[in-house]
């Protein structure tokens, strides 16, 4: 389900700021957060409101990993591949999760269910290797418990 | 909460909570940090509450959801005050006996305690934990006694104090010298001494100054800053107001990561509660200084955490670094002069004003003073936060309090400093945790980040791992570090796939040099840094890889084969059932055999096959032997030997 | 401006405070090769084609010229070995991303190399030098292109690589291109043909250069006099020269 972003929400979000110099970064995470993307429109009106050329606008969005210029799946995967997962075969965990859904990293399923990242150090580290589905952490991976973990989620 | 108007008001309100807090009465302090939060301590702590509540014990205990203490190995854990009773991997249905027995009948429930997996010895109190006893806990160990939203907790351990001193008693100058004379250096990575860069900072012209956080804690396998944010956030706010006031700032930023949602919450909500009880805005403590702190997230990118790109992506623009010949000191975030500082730099500063220049030199070394808190993970036994005093060796830290490795595998090397950092073999592990000596020997200090590697591990793979983490990282603007980490990361691969050829490590060397000397910011200059120092310790791995096609530590995935030993299979079926690809043949009583041209290297048969047969193994640098013939297959009935 | 004296290649010289290694170079006559440097925008230091080599008390460090500040009594050294060796293995990295490019070819002849030794050789002929987006942002103040994406995968588009709205066909980009790669007036200039009436606006009137003046040669713009005359009187690329000129006042 693509949702539809309200222009009169993103208005709200840049209100927040009252002027304040340097925001737009942090509108675009506040929009991306509330909507799951950053639709053409949304970054127009953002660009139009704040003053920004769209390029310039555009390319801040493709910068970073935490915006998505395409819609997210529902359930958004997050495997960990900091240094203390990977020494304790983080790899393996990915290539699982990859091969359970057909899709890589960076991609989103086609009925939009899961979208996976790779993450580098969530800061559980004790419990390597973790994936995160959703904010919550799933812990002390092996490959053998990947699919009955993804078949929790509708 | 009227604002405090004065230190003498500070003290009566101090005063007054000490007072109205009951020292002798019981209080549960959970840990609420995100690692025990994965590990699920949120059903610990709503049954704690649940049944406080049901037994009406409010009276009897307090409970207390702290930030964290460091021992994640053994999450969820708590400890029990006033006793200091320390408490490990509790489930919720550990929490009736937990009420009854200890919050009841002040009795201990042996379960819980920390287990000596030696001796099998149980520990009640920190002080004889391995773990905690041979550290130096000056930063974190307050976490277990802060809510960190309750900012009366921190007032109750003496928080403000050294602003207050600050404030009233020294002159910003003063200050300044007393941070130099401590030698405190920075904690996230570069460790450039940190008085000198405030010195600096204050000296250069113009009115408008800017104080900076860096929460942005980018390494892989770092997260000390990431529990001193979320536990003990007004550690580093005092922190920052003090340097505020001796730099001659007015205005803060504090630039968390967005993979760091607690540690964006915990800091906005102490921000509120700082600037409502006096601590920030106009007129701080009624000393005329104001001072005002922004928080501004991260957004998903590790080149960013560098100060010059940090300060970019303060400015609303995309966040890459810009060459830095002439100092962010000096023009910094919008051309105005800067400093930035690592979150546990900032947390130094309180201690420092409090107890002195002196006293904070007598720790540690020559050239590295105070303690350092290092994220000790991997293939170790008591993974968490450990703090020790500048100067500990690596094997203390490891063996002593990391409890060494874990099923008996022999420790490899111990990686420092992040991608920027490099490996450190078994024979330099007496060295000393030191600016210093640790780039002497190729790596550094890094922002913390200690990831301990045993036989399994390979050093060619850890390169390649290291590189591909900056290809994905590196901003792209400047040539050295763009094509250089692409090529250095295309000969690893190659190498790791088989296809290593004479002369690569050379090559590499030659990309290296020039990627160290011309790229334009850190990122690029240090990305060499993992593979030079493992080429320098683990040369002979790399030329396995080439010459022979092997790979010792059997990671590599084209370079090992599965292969189940005839000898030992028992025919459980248990990898056959398992095995994604059907790759396996075999029955009850059929020795399993795997067809190499199916198989897909998962590693799942490998983690399924029993302990007690282990007949899965990892063959690399020669051929699998050639499948037993299928009439040599069936497992005989053999007589069960009779006792004598 | 206070004037400072620093060593270049054995000669002292004399430079104003503010300028870089490479102004000061550039005025004695001694030339440090560039790629991503143009004159007429702010120097980024990303191709690092400029290095040289600082010399300091005991230590050396490489910097780069463009972007490092011509400061009292610093002594440069433009050519030697360090600095031809990191040279080499630049254009050897660059050349491997983009090995058909001419002007990366003949700078790699001339510092000696030859066949390509590194692994992965690519098809492209952007370096990414982002001197198209500076002069689109700095001096033309329209914003049309930008960088997308980061790394190895970074590239110069218009935005959703369609919208060329804001563009207004200066060619500007094109100018100072260093490899050729960009085009991008092209897109623009389809799009102007397409338009009726008074809407074919020339380009000197879409770069504010006039106030009213539609385009009679089907934006054949080399059998155009105003812009074969322009470009005499000015001596350089208009787009540049004007926008200087209305910042100048003149």
């Amino acid at each position: 389900m693509v949702s539809h972003i309200d222009p009169a929400a993103i208005d709200t979000i840049i209100d927040r700021y009252q002027g304040e110099e340097g925001i737009l970064i942090q509108v675009l995470l506040d929009v991306q957060h509330e909507y799951n993307w950053l639709s053409q429109e949304a970054l127009k009106q953002i660009s139009n409101r704040l003053g920004i050329a769209f390029s310039e606008v555009y390319r801040v969005a493709s910068f970073y990993k935490a915006m998505s210029l395409t819609p997210r799946g529902n359930h958004l995967i997050r495997v960990c591949l900091g240094t203390a997962c990977h020494v304790r075969g983080a790899p393996r965990i990915l290539d699982n999760v990859e091969r359970a859904l057909n899709i890589k990293a960076g991609e989103t399923t086609r009925d939009m269910k899961f979208s996976l990242e790779r993450v580098n150090c969530l800061g559980c580290c004790a419990l390597g290797p973790v994936m995160v589905i959703d904010g919550e952490a799933h812990g002390n991976l092996v490959p053998a418990k990947v699919e009955e973990i993804l078949n929790e989620y509708d | 909460m009227a604002q405090l108007q004065s230190p003498a008001e500070l003290e009566e309100l101090r005063k007054h909570i000490l007072a109205k807090r009951d020292p002798h009465k019981m209080c549960i302090a959970i840990c609420a940090g995100t690692g025990c939060l994965a590990l699920r301590c949120d059903k610990v702590i709503a049954a704690l509450k649940h049944e406080i509540k049901k037994q009406a014990l409010e009276a009897k205990v307090d409970l207390r959801e702290t930030g964290c203490p460091g021992f994640c190995e053994k999450g969820p854990l708590a400890v029990i005050y006033p006793q200091e009773i320390c408490y490990f991997q509790i489930k919720p249905e550990d929490v009736n006996e937990i009420i009854s027995k200890t919050v009841i009948e002040n009795k201990i429930v042996d379960h819980l305690l920390y287990t000596d997996p030696v001796t099998g010895k149980k520990a009640v109190h920190e002080s004889e934990i391995p773990f905690y006893k041979s550290q130096t806990r000056l930063l974190i160990g307050n976490n277990s006694k802060i809510n960190p939203t309750n900012i009366e907790d921190y007032l109750a351990l003496g928080g403000y104090s050294a602003l207050s001193k600050a404030l009233f008693t020294m002159a910003p100058e003063e200050i300044i010298d007393e941070v130099k004379n401590s030698g405190l250096r920075g904690r996230g990575g570069g460790g450039f001494p940190t008085g000198r860069k405030w010195e600096e900072c204050r000296n250069a012209p113009g009115e408008i100054k800017y104080v900076i956080v860096n929460a942005d804690e980018g390494d892989p396998g770092a997260f000390m800053d990431r529990a001193l944010l979320e536990g003990n956030p007004h550690s580093v706010i005092e922190g920052l107001i003090i340097g505020a006031y001796a730099i001659g700032s007015h205005v803060g930023y504090i630039y968390v990561r967005e993979e760091y949602p607690l540690a964006v919450e915990n800091v906005s909500i102490a921000l509120n509660q700082a600037e409502e009880y006096g601590f920030l805005g106009t007129d701080i403590l009624g000393s005329g200084f104001d001072f005002y702190i922004k928080v501004h997230r991260g957004a998903g990118a590790f080149v960013s955490g560098e100060s010059s790109a940090l300060m970019t992506a303060l400015e609303g623009r995309v966040g890459e670094p810009r060459p830095k010949y002439i100092h962010t000191v000096i023009s910094g975030i919008w051309d105005k002069p800067s400093t930035l500082n690592n979150v546990e730099t900032w947390a130094n500063v309180p201690l420092i004003i409090n107890n002195g220049a002196e006293w904070y030199a007598s720790i540690g070394t020559e050239s590295s003073k105070g303690t350092k808190i290092f994220s000790l993970v991997g293939k170790v036994n008591n993974t968490g936060l450990v703090e020790v005093p500048m100067g500990t060796s690596l094997r203390d830290i490891i063996y002593t309090i990391g409890g060494g490795i874990p099923e008996g595998k022999k420790f490899k090397a111990v990686q420092t400093g992040g991608p920027s950092g490099g490996c450190i073999p078994e024979s330099l592990i007496d060295s000393p945790v030191d600016f210093d000596e640790l780039s002497a020997l190729g790596s550094m200090m890094g922002s913390g980040g200690m990831i301990v590697m045993d036989e399994d591990t390979c050093m060619v793979d850890t390169a390649r791992y290291f590189l591909d983490f900056l290809a994905d990282e590196s901003c792209g603007k400047c040539t050295p570090c763009r094509e250089g980490i692409d090529q250095m990361l295309t000969i690893l691969t190659h190498i790791t796939e088989g296809e290593g050829q004479d002369g690569d490590i050379e090559l590499l060397e030659e990309i290296a040099e020039v990627t160290k000397n011309a790229s334009l910011c850190a990122l690029g200059q240090t990305a060499a840094n993992p593979v030079l120092s493992t080429i320098r310790y683990f040369r002979d791995e790399y030329e396995a890889h080439i010459t022979e096609k092997r790979c010792p530590a059997g990671v590599c995935k084209a370079l090992i084969s599965y292969y189940i030993q005839p000898d030992k299979c028992k025919a459980c079926l248990i990898c056959l059932k398992n095995c994604p690809s059907g790759a396996i043949a075999g029955g009850k009583k059929q020795i399993h055999i795997i067809d190499q041209g199916r198989c897909i290297k998962c590693g799942i048969c490998f983690d399924v096959c029993p302990q007690r047969f282990s007949a899965v193994k990892k063959i690399s640098g020669r051929p699998v032997p050639p499948p037993t013939p299928i009439e040599a297959r069936t497992i005989e009935e053999r007589k069960p030997r009779r006792k004598q | 401006m206070k004037e400072i004296t620093l060593t270049i290649d054995g000669r002292e010289l004399k430079a104003q405070e503010g300028m870089t290694i490479l102004e000061a170079a550039q005025e004695a006559g001694i030339t440090i090769p560039t790629l991503c440097y143009h004159k007429a925008v702010s120097p980024s230091g990303s191709c690092r084609l400029c290095t040289v080599e600082l010399v300091g008390s005991g230590k050396t460090r490489l910097v780069t010229a463009c972007t490092y500040p011509a400061e009292q009594g610093i002594v440069v050294k433009t050519n030697s070995a360090t600095v031809k060796k990191t040279r080499k293995m630049l254009l050897e990295l660059l050349l491997a991303r983009c090995p058909n490019v001419p002007i990366l070819q003949q700078l790699a002849r001339d510092y000696g190399v030859e066949k390509p030794r590194l692994k992965k050789i690519k098809d492209e002929d952007c370096i990414l030098c982002g001197l198209c987006t500076q002069v689109c942002q700095e001096r033309m103040g329209v914003s049309a292109i930008n960088f997308v994406g980061r790394g190895v995968n970074r590239t110069v588009d218009f935005p959703f690589e369609r919208m060329w709205d804001v563009c207004v066909a200066c060619g500007a980009c094109t100018y100072v291109c260093p490899t050729g790669h960009i085009q991008n007036e092209a897109h623009k200039v389809a799009q102007l043909k397409r338009q009726l009436g008074i809407q074919r606006k020339c380009r000197y009137m879409l770069m504010g250069a006039v106030s009213n003046k539609l385009c009679p040669h089907n934006y054949e713009c080399w059998r155009c006099e105003y812009d074969q005359r322009t470009e005499y009187r000015l001596g350089e690329h208009p787009a540049l020269a004007l926008k200087l000129a209305q910042r100048q006042g003149r």
